[in-house]
């Protein structure tokens, strides 16, 4: 059989819905992903030995296994502590901290990176050191950071698709549901890959906007 | 120990990086409006000096009292960074890297700590900038950021930032020796108006006739020690030490 497009309008509502699926879960999780991974970097620099243990061991099992094995562990291992989430918010934290720990690395380097003139300037003002972190360090090393957890933030929305494996019909399930009833794989997937292609061109666009508006060359 | 009785008071101030004993012994005394110069070459412990003043560097032994109160007192951690935040506030510095805040205006740069610190309104914090940076005649630039100014734009800013916080002490370590020469003299000016306000300064500096028209007593430090100290006259015209002869007639050659 040939291809036909013209059977697309039927199901397209379907397939926003799983749009509207990928787009909120990867806002969601992306924001997650950056303020964790501000606060992973600061506990990693700064918090007690015994503080930073428990980060480590988070650090070590979003990096060191796969991204799928993290959401089977979120959505169906919790449940057996007790901790019972929708699978989209499994998904968000899944998501999230996978990447919170990536950004937490980019962070990390940045903050070290920030001469440390400005941290000695902000303390002989009076400011203490948490103060000195959250008003003068961090944000010069998030300004810094921004290009490559743009980058981040693209393989999180590509990665998005995996929460597929727990049942949330986001675009790449959503596809897949409607390919179920059509038989029509090449259609629906080349649709979803336009779909993450524009994805893709808005959250390039809003990181442009972002740099634009705090980059401050020193 | 005794009680303090002048405003700013050194008691054998001791510090060492490991192995390197970086000062030794050095005591000092400054009153109140009184501006000191410390001179010497480099290496001889000048910034540790000034930065030990609010334990930027801590020594390693001895006391630094200011106003009354002991800066380097022994306390627990906590209560030791409390204390040490308020006597910070009490003691503007100025560093020969300007050390602005590259993220912020000079509007900013200015306000965030009486902002963070001191929790002034928003019409006493805009008031504020517009009357540190008007002193340091940089009024016009006050949305700029510091990206956009020169060097010696930068370290008026700095130290507009720094008398922010009403100091009762000034601190400079050699605020010229990174700029152009012909951006020295406007922080100069800057800081002889501060002079003129009997602004208690220490300023570290390797420039002799600045030291020369603004100090009212200049130190010459020589590996770790004071080597010398007395009023400029005195001090530049008739010193008494074979080091700081030595020191001054290359000083005064190399730069003229
Ligand atoms: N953080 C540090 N760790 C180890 N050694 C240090 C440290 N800071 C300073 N020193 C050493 O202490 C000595 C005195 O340094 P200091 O910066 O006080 O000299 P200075 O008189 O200000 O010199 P300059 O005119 O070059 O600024 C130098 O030998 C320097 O290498
Ligand atoms: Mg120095």
């Amino acid at each position: 059989m040939g291809l036909d497009f013209s059977i697309i309008p039927k199901y397209m509502d379907i397939i926003l819905l799983g749009v509207g699926w990928t787009v909120g879960i990867t806002v969601a999780a992306a924001l997650l992903s950056f303020v964790g991974g501000i606060i992973f970097a600061v506990i990693a620099l700064y918090a007690p030995w015994l503080i930073r243990q428990p980060f480590r061991l988070i650090e070590w099992v979003f990096m060191g296994t796969p991204l799928l094995l993290q959401l089977f562990l979120i959505y169906f291992g919790l449940v057996q502590i007790g901790i019972d989430l929708p699978a989209f918010v499994a998904g968000i934290i899944g998501l999230g901290l996978h990447f919170a720990v990536y950004n937490s690395e980019l962070i990390q380097t940045a903050i070290l990176a920030v001469d440390k003139g400005q941290m000695e300037a902000a303390r002989t003002l009076g400011l203490g050191r948490g103060q000195a972190l959250r008003k003068v360090v961090i944000p010069q090393a998030v300004r810094a950071v921004i290009p490559p957890i743009g980058n981040n933030m693209i393989a999180l929305l590509k990665d998005s698709a995996l929460v597929s494996v727990i049942g949330v019909s986001e675009l790449t399930l959503s596809a897949q549901r409607v390919i179920g009833k059509t038989y029509r794989p090449f259609e629906f997937y080349i649709l979803a890959a336009a779909f993450y292609y524009v994805i893709n061109l808005c959250m390039e666009w809003v990181q442009r906007k972002i740099e634009r508006r705090i980059s401050i060359s020193r | 120990m005794t009680e303090q009785t002048h405003f700013v008071e050194i008691r054998h101030a001791q510090k060492s990086f490991g192995a390197l004993e970086v000062l030794k012994d050095i005591s000092l005394n400054v009153e109140r409006g009184q501006i000191v110069g410390i001179i010497g070459s480099s290496g001889s412990g000048k910034s540790t000096l000034l930065r030990a003043i609010n334990d930027l560097d801590p020594l390693t032994g001895g006391e630094i009292w200011l106003d009354g109160v002991q800066v380097n007192k022994t306390l627990p951690h906590r209560q030791y960074e409390k204390h040490i935040n308020e006597m910070r506030q009490n003691v503007g510095m100025v560093f020969q890297h300007f050390n602005l805040f590259p993220h912020m205006t000079a509007r900013e740069n200015v306000t965030m700590a009486p902002k963070l610190l001191k929790g002034l309104s928003q019409a006493d914090v805009d008031k504020l900038a517009e009357e540190q940076l008007d002193k340091v005649g940089m009024l016009e630039r006050i949305d700029y950021y510091p990206s956009q100014l020169s060097g010696g734009q930068k370290q008026r800013v700095a130290i507009a930032r720094a008398l922010a916080m009403k100091p009762k002490l000034m601190l400079f370590d050699e605020a010229t020796s990174a700029l152009d020469p012909e951006l020295v003299e406007e922080v100069n000016l800057v800081m002889k108006k501060l002079a003129e306000e009997h602004m208690t300064m220490i300023i570290v500096t390797h420039e002799m006739d600045f030291a020369a028209s603004v100090c009212d007593r200049v130190l010459f430090m020589d590996k770790g020690v004071v080597v010398e100290e007395g009023p400029p006259s005195v001090l530049f015209k008739n010193p008494t030490q074979d080091r700081t002869r030595e020191f001054l007639r290359k000083h005064i050659e190399g730069a003229s």
